[in-house]
């Protein structure tokens, strides 16, 4: 008898649901067992019905390919990927320990930089690093995070060792997408859920508040968190309305706040309402036009000054951006045996840096079996995948990279694992990522799982939602023989 | 609760109340139409729609001649209409967007499925096929959003400023629907109170869900005073003027705290004099006034109101 399986190819992959073709590894055997009964119709209904469900909430995000701007569904595929407890004790214990070296780092070079006066990382990468902010020299950001809110990217090599892609200490996104996958399943999924003992991420929200409120400014009683958006139509919009709803918080614009004797205050019907702590989804430059793009309509003029007289908190903080630099990150493996005396959990992809010579040479040399990365870039842009460009975009590539070294990166093209995923009428494995989300406030604290994102199109390496990227639920579940 | 987001729940409201009366309107001109038949009569009744919407410019730029398909596409998904049903739903649905933490999921999902509705291929099919159910359907899914909002949102402020958008809307619609009568004229050799009259004043009265109502109270005798008289003055009719303004002002007080018989800023007083002029006149005061001139005079009340109201909790940057 054929079935959604049947077809099933793990190729020269690690899958994540198989250990070969047709031999599920024990934590899936279960969710097989149920998927196998199910026909690729049925299959599709159910998957259309989540997608009309995603419509009908709202749950999108804005495309500007033309100038209306169109509202998308993020593509939800419904087999979801599963960790088991012992893989997600390590990615944690990895993460905490990732953070925690990031935050002492964030702390040093804006204080004595130590470490770059022992010669373990290059003076001029920090300081030609373009989100560093010299103007923060020596300032003291409350309880000393610099991250609160973290995304760091994981991917898993041919072995299935899970390797970190990259961080997120800016304003990293795609939590809401997780709780809402979530939800999704649990409504057409139910029974697995209950044969399943999948670790609940329903407390994000909570979580993501006491993180805030942490860092309120010392002998507020009862503070007031806002979050701070661009405004409606932020391609992110919908989840930061859905994450002040989930806290129970206001959403402000730039425009919604204003700044007086030092102090921050939102205008509401009744007249100024004081704010101690904001979760900006604001990068820097756009936060406070006196200080930063004097042409950002977004930001609050005055802003960056009650922060800096410690009025008001500002989560992340300013500057946190030069720990996500790509070329930074690849000293993270260093910075956590310099300030904590570790080897890493988790480990690094090998990362080529164009601005050393030796490496630059061997970027140029070996461009067809490497990825290029721009140093500040996100969302797949700024990006080559030698194997899959022409000669003639390679040699475009090169010629950037010597013109500008400090900002390139060149990676070994990593074959990412394979989960299975529903397309037309059968499964297919479909490249994977994992975002995990780490809170940083009173202690570390990472939502169970995260965003797993799949490349939908089939050979395709880009997992971002802008490049036909999709999303799954991620469950981490505590028995290995569930 | 931010100024702007107020705003918002304000307009959001208005935007729906503004698009269910543009269905009233038209679902019953269509209806008209089949009681009268003849081409030329027929004619004349989509041009005073246009005029007591205040449109006629915005409409003679895109349109040649006021006649069913014109004025039916400018009311219904005309983009270049800003108080079209397509852009009300739209506009309101931006706004709702924007003020997601204050509202409940359920409202935010019946206002979604409102505007994935008029944007969709559906929508102009069912408008070509069968214009009755379009305008029912949007009629009714205001109503479910009214009660979504009744029975799912907390009673608060917020609430509050989505019901004065309502009523305040609501109140200028009336007003705009007997107005209405007053472009229409009568055919020649027909008479006041003649069969087409009577037929044109129970359209009224039917665009305001108001006949069963009205019939209950004067045993279907229709007068046109009668029909005036009950949708300006009736005291507990949900759409006429003075229900509308009575608990506008009613609501202003439940904002700011104060007792309804005194006023603590601008929109209070406005609204509080408003109101008083509606409880007291007296029908026989408004035919002398002139029907057509007492609602105008109305209706600027109601943006007076409207603009003390943005500038007392909206525009305001208040002390700490």
């Amino acid at each position: 008898m054929t079935d959604l399986f049947s077809q099933y190819k793990v190729d020269n992959f690690f899958d994540e649901m198989f250990s070969a073709s047709g031999v599920a590894r024990p934590h899936y055997s279960r969710l097989l067992a149920t998927f196998k009964e199910m026909g690729a119709a049925d299959f599709a209904r159910k998957r259309d019905l989540a997608a009309a469900s995603f419509l009908r909430q709202g749950v999108t995000f804005t495309v500007y390919d033309d100038d209306q701007g169109t509202e998308r569904i993020f593509p939800f595929d419904l087999v979801p990927r599963v960790i088991p407890a012992r893989e997600w004790d390590l990615i944690e214990r990895g993460l905490t320990q990732r953070i925690t070296a990031l935050n002492l780092f964030l702390h040093d070079i804006y204080h004595g930089q130590s470490i770059l006066r022992e010669g373990v990382i290059p003076k001029q990468i920090v300081w030609e690093a373009v989100h560093f902010r010299p103007e923060f020299m020596h300032f003291d950001v409350p309880r000393n995070i610099y991250i609160h809110i973290c995304g760091t990217d994981l991917i898993r090599d041919r072995e299935g060792n899970y390797l970190v892609l990259e961080d997120n200490a800016r304003c990293p996104s795609g939590v809401s997408y997780v709780l809402e996958n979530r939800q999704a399943m649990k409504r057409i999924f139910p029974t697995l859920f209950s044969e399943y003992r999948v670790r609940p991420v329903e407390d994000y929200g909570q979580e993501l508040l006491n993180t805030l409120r942490y860092i309120a400014p010392p002998a507020t009683e009862e503070p007031t968190v806002v979050l701070l958006t661009p405004g409606v139509y932020n391609s992110a919009y919908y989840e930061h309305s859905f994450l002040a709803r989930s806290m129970g918080i206001e959403i402000v614009e730039g425009r919604d706040l204003v700044v007086r004797d030092g102090y921050v205050f939102m205008r509401t019907t009744k007249g100024l309402k004081r704010v101690d702590v904001i979760y900006r989804r604001i990068n820097d430059d756009f936060l406070d036009p006196r200080v930063f793009r004097k042409d950002s309509g977004l930001g609050v003029p005055g802003l960056v000054e009650a922060y800096r007289c410690g009025s008001v908190s500002l989560a992340n903080s300013i500057g946190t951006g030069v720990a996500d630099d790509k070329v930074v990150y690849h000293f993270v493996p260093k910075m956590i045996r310099y300030y904590l005396g570790e080897d890493p959990i988790l480990e690094n992809v090998p990362t080529y840096l164009a601005s050393q010579p030796n490496d630059l040479e061997y970027i140029i040399e070996h461009l067809p079996e490497l990825v290029v990365k721009a140093a500040n870039e996100s969302g797949g842009y700024g990006m080559l995948i030698g194997s899959q460009a022409s000669a003639a975009e390679r040699e475009g590539f090169a010629e950037r990279i010597k013109q500008d070294p400090r900002n390139y990166i060149a990676q070994p093209i990593v074959a990412l694992s394979r989960s299975p995923s529903f397309c037309e009428d059968s499964m297919e494995g479909r490249h994977v990522d994992l975002r995990p989300f780490i809170l940083d406030g009173e202690k570390v604290t990472i939502i169970p799982g995260g965003l797993t994102r799949v490349a939908l199109r089939a050979g395709s390496l880009v997992v971002n939602s802008s490049q036909g990227g999709g999303s799954k639920d991620t469950w981490v579940v505590d028995e290995e023989e569930a | 609760m931010l100024s702007r987001v107020a705003d918002s729940l304000y307009w959001m409201s208005r935007y729906i109340e503004r698009a269910e009366n543009d269905a009233r309107i038209l679902d019953v001109n269509l209806q008209l139409l089949l009681d009268l038949g003849g081409e030329a009569e027929a004619m004349q009744h989509w041009a005073p729609v246009i005029a007591s919407l205040e449109e006629t410019d915005l409409f003679d730029s895109l349109y040649e001649m006021a006649d069913e398909h014109s004025v039916t596409e400018f009311l219904t998904l005309q983009k270049k209409n800003p108080n079209s049903i397509f852009s009300c739903l739209t506009l309101a649905r931006e706004n709702a967007r924007t003020t997601r933490e204050q509202i409940s999921s359920e409202m935010w999902e019946q206002i979604n499925r409102l505007y994935l509705f008029v944007q969709s291929d559906d929508a102009r099919k069912l408008l070509a096929s069968s214009p009755h159910e379009f305008f029912k359907r949007v009629v009714n899914g205001s109503h479910l959003f009214q009660g979504i909002t009744e029975a799912t949102m907390t009673h608060g402020e917020g609430w509050e400023f989505i019901r004065i958008g309502t009523l305040l809307e609501r109140a200028d619609c009336t007003s705009r629907i007997l107005d209405v009568k007053y472009h229409i004229l009568l055919p020649s050799g027909e008479s006041v109170g003649g069969n087409i009259d009577t037929i044109q004043w129970m359209a009224v009265l039917k665009s305001c869900s108001a006949l069963e109502a009205y019939c209950k109270l004067y045993v279907s005798q229709v007068a046109p005073w009668k029909v005036a008289e009950f949708l300006i003055a009736h005291q507990e009719f949900p759409r006429s003027i003075r229900y509308c303004v009575d608990s506008l002002d009613a609501a202003l007080h439940r904002i700011s705290g104060v007792d309804e018989s005194r006023y603590a800023n601008e929109a209070e007083r406005l609204s509080g004099r408003l109101r008083s002029e509606v409880d007291y006149v007296t029908i026989a005061e408004i035919f002398e006034t002139g029907l057509h001139e007492y609602l105008i005079a109305i209706q600027e009340r109601l943006v007076e109101v409207s603009e003390a109201m943005y500038a007392s909790y909206c525009a305001s940057l208040g002390a700490p």
